[in-house]
């Protein structure tokens, strides 16, 4: 809706904008417009990411490399290599991503939609905090330290603690969300009591976080008794997240979890009370104080809301996938979580789809390169490539030729 | 320079924002362009600034058409442009900003010594009285205004835009800016003055082109009466003069005593000030913006904390309430800055609707907000307070400024309240929403709620006010009725204490009591 062509009131002189509050983030404002662009921007800008990845992957393509060699003898030859290339790449990447049709069985065929959902499970979970942060103006690129540290202790309650199986699990489950929660907490407080600027103090927590867990995997406490390698005791198994389709598959109750995350995302922002102060202070704190509501309060909810959900998709990837504490643990969802959240317009559902996405080109682009041989980089410049052109619709716009979502104004203010 | 306007048409997708507009703008004429926000004052000018292009028509130059790609086409061709909000930077002095843009320089200097000089000389020429070695940032507005004159004159500008002048201004800076404009329009300078303020346009103007929605809708001489000018701007009658009954005011609800407020860098802007307000009455807090109104109002709400003295509503110490206590206490507050401080831009009308009143029983549901109870609500004040919009989930800053502070007004006014205060309540309002949001005031008044209302239009006040505080850097500087003449209380703004204020406004008549005495 808001991108239909709705001029500003033409009363609003154009040339005269009044004066600009310097308190307004720049960034805050930038993420607003993002957020707001369509999702015809969404969906083009992942067609163009196709495009330019099917550039690049023909181009280190040795057949096509081979056959560009003799490019002006038989110049076909070279487009031919280049489509066989592109076409064999993208089809082994759905293959790997939702439905291999060359399996010999069904439950074998949808295997792969299973992986992504399972690579997607956390990926979700921790952009739904990223959203939540995002909706309320705040930048939370610290959900790489909370994944950490949520995995981390939902890892030493899993081990460590004797509970009877299901309780143990939401026990462990609980004890994620909680440090996630603390970690995104503390850089809430700060913003709310000094005024430090959430994303520097995030960024930090990240390097603290990864040093804790450095730390802990040389400590009796987690380590393998006897074992000097860099891991921890596994999670006994009733603290483990029951697989959701069997055996079969990885899928665990995780996936069940995130879905319910969503919803409960959804319902936060856009049904509670709470929710209706985040977004008001995201948008304007300036009119959510005078309308009576504590900015610096609604910061430390919102960076606790955030981390705890973050911490809630390290405890949900460890308890679900690698049920014990490595170095490695977090991979990159706290940063992808960044990505997926901006993808999905930090919308419910749209994070939903965006993480089962991102989910999909990494399951799909490890059976690619299997497969094909097409590095598996090629997936990393396609999601690098999307997020640019969601950051830039602009760009997509005019690539495509949209029209723009503003009546714009030729020299501003002169 | 003979400047023509012909047909021009700007559309923003599907609304016309001018429509075929004509205007002839003769040599050393003052031309007064009137109309409502909203009805295409402004895009017209930002086409004749080369700001925009238009869809349609042509900008003719001494007869001959000129296309402007930009503002520096127009600056060439002698157009000049004054602001409503000032382009100038703070901390440049009155020489460098005139030459901003232009800069002269002697090899790779800055020739600073030939700028001064202009000012000087154009200074005098008009006796503007700007010392070119000031800095903007510690110049009065009025003075400001003049540096942006300087500036276009600096540019031989020969048509000087002026857009909402007199928005900032008191009433004797008004006066000397209406010398201003008569003498350069003496020199041969051709004025547009674009406004929404009847009485200028009746002072100064030679001819006066109403605008109504994007169109003409007519001409008319500046003798021409006020309602004849107000109906053709509005499109049918207006009741200038709020006709309230007098007020009865019960016992007081509101005591202030000696507040004194200090701003971040520890400046006194509320400075010991003390009043009494009744239940039934309304208490206007005039004076020229800056003078510690703003920060008043800021600190009875909770916005800031005052270093010393008390505020009591009915019994209430609200010195030391958060804003969410003093908002459950019965006060409704509409601040000065909608935009800024009274709406969320990217809320619905809807949610702006009950911004404030998300925990009121009203608004509640089981599971979170009552989403059908903020429907209804927003459908009923839409209809009460004729709220122009798409519908009640159009984001409100969309709307235009008149229909963004019926929606704050209507949020505030939707609650049982003791105490009322709205600060600068119609600024940027047009005049039909005026007198609408006036009535609406009056009409909460005669509920027995005392009101405050701060602002720095006289007309406002003068229309609503059943006792008017001065304020003058921070101080009370006197408490006068109602009906005090607008000459002394402009005085009174400038600092003047009452008595003389009172003596000076006898023996020095402004334009505006001349006009209103059927003089001039």
């Amino acid at each position: 809706m808001t991108d239909e062509l709705v001029p500003d009131q033409a009363d609003a002189p154009p040339a005269a904008p009044p004066p600009k509050d310097p308190t307004e983030d720049a960034a805050a404002s930038w993420l607003r417009r993002v957020s707001s662009s369509g999702s015809t921007v969404t969906v083009l800008a992942f067609v163009l990411a196709l495009v330019i990845g099917g550039i690049l992957i023909a181009v280190v393509n040795p057949a096509v490399t081979a056959a560009a060699h003799y490019f002006f003898a038989a110049p076909l030859d070279t487009f031919e290599a280049a489509w066989t290339a592109v076409s064999e790449a993208y089809s082994a990447l759905f293959r790997g991503a939702v439905f291999d049709y060359q399996a010999d069985t069904f439950a074998k065929a949808i295997r792969p939609l299973t992986e992504t959902m399972t690579v997607a499970t956390p990926l979700i979970i921790a952009a739904l905090g990223v959203a939540v942060a995002f909706r309320a103006g705040l930048f939370n690129i610290g959900g790489q330290g909370q994944v950490i540290m949520g995995a981390s202790l939902s890892a030493y309650i899993g081990f460590t603690w004797h509970l009877p199986a299901g309780i143990a699990c939401v026990v462990a489950l609980l004890g994620g969300l909680f440090a996630g929660a603390v970690w995104g907490g503390i850089a809430g407080v700060l913003k709310a009591r000094t005024g430090a600027h959430e994303v520097i103090v995030t960024i930090m927590l990240n390097y603290v976080a990864i040093s804790f867990l450095a730390y802990f995997l040389t400590t009796e406490a987690f380590r393998v008794p006897g074992s000097a390698e860099p891991k921890s005791r596994t999670v006994r198994p009733e603290a483990q997240l029951p697989l959701l389709f069997g055996s079969q598959y990885r899928v665990t109750w995780g996936f069940v979890i995130a879905i319910l995350a969503a919803v409960f995302v959804w319902w936060l922002m856009s049904r509670s009370r709470i929710g209706f102060q985040y977004r008001a202070v995201g948008f304007n704190p300036n009119a959510s104080r005078t309308a009576g509501f504590s900015v610096q309060r609604i910061t430390v909810y919102v960076m606790l809301t955030s981390g705890a959900l973050a911490g809630l998709a390290g405890a949900v990837q460890l308890l679900g996938t690698s049920k014990y504490l490595t170095d490695g643990i977090a991979g990159t969802i706290g940063f992808d979580a960044i990505t997926v959240a901006l993808l999905g317009r930090s919308k419910p559902l749209g994070i939903f789809f965006a993480g089962i996405l991102y989910g999909g080109l990494s399951a799909g682009g490890r059976f690619m390169e299997a497969v094909t041989g097409t590095p598996i980089s090629i997936v990393l410049v396609l999601q690098a490539l999307v997020v640019l052109f969601i950051a830039a619709p602009s760009l997509v716009r005019t690539i495509f030729r949209l029209p723009a979502p503003d009546a714009e104004l030729k020299g501003a203010t002169a | 320079m003979l400047l023509e306007l012909r047909g021009i048409t700007k559309r923003f997708g599907p609304l016309v924002a001018n429509d075929h507009i004509d205007l002839v703008i003769e040599p050393g004429q003052i031309h007064a362009l009137l109309g409502e926000n909203g009805a295409g004052k402004s895009t017209l000018m930002n086409v004749l600034f080369g700001l925009y292009e238009p869809d349609e028509g042509e900008i003719a130059v001494d007869g001959s058409v000129v296309g402007f790609r930009g503002p520096s086409d127009a600056l060439a061709a002698g157009i000049g442009m004054v602001h409503q909000h000032f382009m100038l930077v703070p901390v440049f002095t009155v020489a460098e900003s005139v030459m901003l843009g232009h800069e002269l320089t002697k090899g790779s200097f800055l020739d600073l010594d030939s700028a001064r000089a202009q000012v000087r000389t154009l200074s005098e020429r008009f006796g503007f009285d700007v010392d070119p070695d000031a800095r903007i940032e510690d110049l009065p507005v009025g003075v400001q205004q003049r540096v942006e004159i300087i500036k276009a004159m600096a540019r031989d500008a020969r048509v000087l835009i002026l857009d909402e002048p007199t928005a900032v201004l008191t009433p004797q800076e008004t006066d000397e800016l209406i010398e201003i404009m008569r003498q350069l329009a003496a020199a041969g300078t051709s004025i547009v003055f674009i406004t929404h303020k009847l009485r200028e346009v009746r002072a100064v103007a030679d001819v006066i082109t109403v605008i109504r929605r994007g169109r003409v809708v007519g001409s008319a001489a500046p003798t021409a009466p006020e309602t004849e000018l107000a109906a053709m701007m509005v499109g049918r009658a207006v009741m200038l003069e709020l006709d309230k009954a007098p007020a009865e005011p019960g016992a007081v609800a509101l005591s202030v005593r000696d507040l004194l407020v200090l701003d971040g860098a520890g400046t006194r802007v509320v400075d010991g000030v003390s009043f009494d307000l009744a239940r039934g009455e309304i208490l206007a807090i005039a004076g020229v913006q800056g003078n510690g109104q703003s920060e008043l109002a800021e600190a009875i709400v909770g916005l800031s904390t005052p270093l010393r003295g008390s505020i009591l509503l009915e019994g209430t110490e609200l010195v030391g309430l958060s804003v969410r206590d003093v908002l459950d206490h019965g006060v409704g507050f509409v601040p000065e800055d909608r935009s800024h401080d009274g709406l969320v831009g990217d809320f619905s009308v809807a949610e702006n609707l009950v911004l404030d009143l998300i925990f009121d029983p009203r608004f509640r549901s089981p599971l979170g907000v009552d989403l059908a109870a903020v429907q209804a609500n927003a459908t009923q004040r839409i209809e009460e307070y004729d709220i122009r919009t798409q519908g009640p989930g159009q984001p409100a800053g969309r709307l235009s400024g008149g229909n963004q502070q019926k929606v704050v007004v209507a949020r505030e006014l939707s609650r049982p309240l003791r105490l009322f205060i709205a600060s600068q309540p119609t600024r940027g309002v047009d005049v039909g929403s005026i007198e609408f949001l006036h009535r609406r005031i009056v009409s909460e008044r005669d509920t027995g709620t005392p009101v405050i209302i701060v602002s720095t239009e006289l007309d406002e006040v003068s229309a609503l006010a059943d006792r008017i505080a001065v304020m003058y850097r921070g101080k009370i500087i006197g408490v006068v009725p109602g009906d005090t003449p607008r000459d002394v209380l402009g005085l009174m703004m400038a600092g003047v204490p009452l008595d003389d204020a009172r003596r000076q406004a006898a023996e020095n008549p402004t334009t505006e009591t001349k006009l209103e005495e059927g003089d001039l």
